[in-house]
């Protein structure tokens, strides 16, 4: 499937390198489970990021993706499956943070000490590992094409349920998202309401990490989000546009990647930076924003 | 309501909506409030004053059933209070809400009709005419279709007060909700409060720092200040001596031109609203 020539290149074989359409058609035919899972993480994530936004927990997502990271590597090195363990991994963060991280210092101050001993685990498990060092760099720079089609129903299924659960809380937790102090006081469950979005979010970045690696989850869970909120006030343009954004965020990367002998990521993180970009100005040119006050 | 409330009513015979009972809260040596009855009646428009850490967001907090008493009961419509109880309409102090929150006016609203509910966020037809009354019953209409992060604190400020009302509130609980308000939107969103109190008799409990913008409506005053309270009417309570003697320090409390001064509290809220002497 991929050239993985290792050699200094001219600027020809660069491009080659990175953008290859020949035999286009039949590589599709090979990864359309990957677009799939990619297509539903991309919504999701972008649908997610619309609240991780508004509670200021993008630094959150952060933690939790190198957690998963530290519990898919040790999957890897016990070897039991990869998706299960970053599910594990993600969770656990998620939950610890939500029971412990309340209000924003407590929380910041939670995750920044648990990354670094997350990712210094899987740095651990990763050099014990004795297999092929793709699967390695692939869990913190993406692998979707390493990931076998079990895995990626697993992934999209995930995704989607993610999806339901977060419009079935929606309006409380968008209410306890603005002001919990007063959800709290007209009888929104804010605990219940909080925990469960981590353990949506938990499960989420799990998946990001799968496709897009774990140094790069923020690109599909925040960026699209950030972007829409650049655009609109509306609560249905922003979720409906973060949610195009990270489609084609990530359908776009896939295609993109495909042909040539990288990973995905740098496609990824460069179309929805790139969307980014274009948002925010866009949103200078529309927006003179009145009344700050 | 029902079922015989013990010597708990007795400086109010009709029947209280919300109703202390020598109730008593403290953080460890520190007394906040002891032995503290009081019965708040329909129509009643009760401030509660005092410096910082006195315990009035304590006491907003156990009226809300987030908070257990130490000693003593407190009832609300004849019942237990509970945490998270829709018929108590709650205005918290207006803080700024960030410019570029996915949210419209009618939105903010819409969250005291259906913002507890679970399920997939699509707003019946009948709430929707309700949200429309309600920011048409604060003066809203014109910036309901604002993102609330473009508008200025007092139309936010009014926002919330239409957001409280929704479910018709047997009781309005406010939280300093005119901090750091101009004056012209201190007297909107308090004529609304008042409106509401005036025209449905919701009683009004009524934290603040500064009793003046509120002075006209006010029936009664509960102050609270060093592990003692007092409460009365203004009159009674808004005095050199009643002050002085809560205070254990001499504080004067001047009247001008309809405004209260107090002048003196040690250690008060110096750094607010610019003035050592703002009333109470």
């Amino acid at each position: 499937m991929r050239a993985g020539v290792m050699l200094p290149v001219g600027a020809g074989d660069l491009w080659s390198r990175m953008f290859n359409f020949e035999n286009y058609g039949e590589l599709l035919g090979l990864v359309q489970n990957s677009i799939l899972a990619g297509a539903v993480l991309g919504i999701v994530g972008g649908l997610i990021g619309v609240f991780v936004m508004q509670r200021d927990m993008a630094f959150a997502v952060h933690g939790i993706s190198e957690l998963s990271f530290a519990g898919a590597a040790a999957a890897l090195l016990f070897g039991v499956n990869v998706v299960a363990g970053s599910l594990v991994g993600a969770l656990i963060a998620a939950i610890v943070i939500g029971l412990l991280g309340a209000r924003a210092r407590d929380r910041n101050s939670i995750i920044g000490v648990l990354m670094p001993f997350g990712l210094g685990l899987g740095i651990l498990f990763l050099a014990l590992y004795p297999g092929r060092s793709a699967n390695k760099f692939g869990l913190l720079t993406g692998q979707i094409i390493s990931v076998d089609d079990p895995q990626l129903t697993w992934l999209s299924a995930i995704s989607l349920a993610v999806l339901v659960g977060l419009l079935l809380i929606w309006r409380p937790l968008s209410f306890d998202s603005l002001d919990a102090d007063v959800a709290a006081a007209r009888g929104v469950p804010t605990r219940f309401v909080s925990l469960t979005f981590m353990v949506l979010l938990g499960l989420i970045v799990a998946v990001s990490v799968q496709i897009i690696g774990a140094l790069l989850v923020l690109a599909l869970v925040v960026t699209p989000a950030a972007a829409a909120l650049r655009l609109s006030a509306s609560p249905i343009v922003v979720p409906v546009l973060a949610m195009v954004f990270g489609f084609v965020s990530a359908v776009g990367g896939i295609l993109l990647a495909i042909g040539g002998s990288l990973p995905i990521s740098p496609y990824i993180t460069t179309i929805s930076f790139l969307i980014y970009l274009v948002a925010r100005l866009v949103g200078l040119r529309a927006k003179p924003r009145a009344g700050l006050r | 309501m029902t079922g015989v409330v013990p010597p708990a009513g007795h400086r109010h015979p009709s029947n209280p909506i919300l109703s202390l009972t020598d109730a008593a809260l403290g953080f460890g040596d520190r007394v906040l409030w002891n032995d503290l009855t009081l019965d708040v009646c329909a129509g009643e428009f009760l401030a509660v004053l005092g410096p910082n850490g006195s315990g009035k967001t304590s006491l907003l907090k156990t009226i809300l059933g987030q908070q257990p008493l130490d000693a003593g009961t407190i009832r609300f419509d004849g019942h237990p209070v509970r945490r998270g109880d829709r018929r108590i309409g709650y205005i918290p102090q207006q803080k700024l809400i960030p410019g570029g929150t996915p949210m419209r006016g009618r939105d903010l609203v819409a969250l005291g009709v259906n913002g507890h509910r679970f399920g997939l966020p699509v707003s019946r037809g009948a709430e929707k005419r309700q949200v429309d009354a309600l920011l048409a019953s604060v003066g809203a209409s014109h910036y309901a279709d604002e993102p609330v992060g473009n508008l200025s604190g007092g139309e936010q400020q009014r926002l919330r007060v239409g957001q409280a009302l929704a479910g018709d509130p047997r009781m309005l609980l406010c939280d300093e909700p005119l901090l750091s308000l101009d004056l012209q939107h201190q007297r909107g969103v308090s004529e609304l409060i008042d409106r509401r109190r005036r025209e449905h008799g919701t009683p009004v409990v009524f934290v603040t720092h500064d009793v003046n913008p509120v002075l006209g409506m006010v029936d009664r005053i509960l102050y609270l200040a060093g592990g003692q309270f007092r409460e009365g009417t203004p009159d009674e309570v808004l005095t050199s001596d009643v002050l002085t003697e809560l205070y254990g320090t001499p504080v004067d409390v001047l009247r001008t031109g309809g405004r209260v001064v107090v002048v003196g509290i040690p250690d008060s809220e110096t750094h607010h609203h610019g003035h050592t002497e703002v009333g109470a």
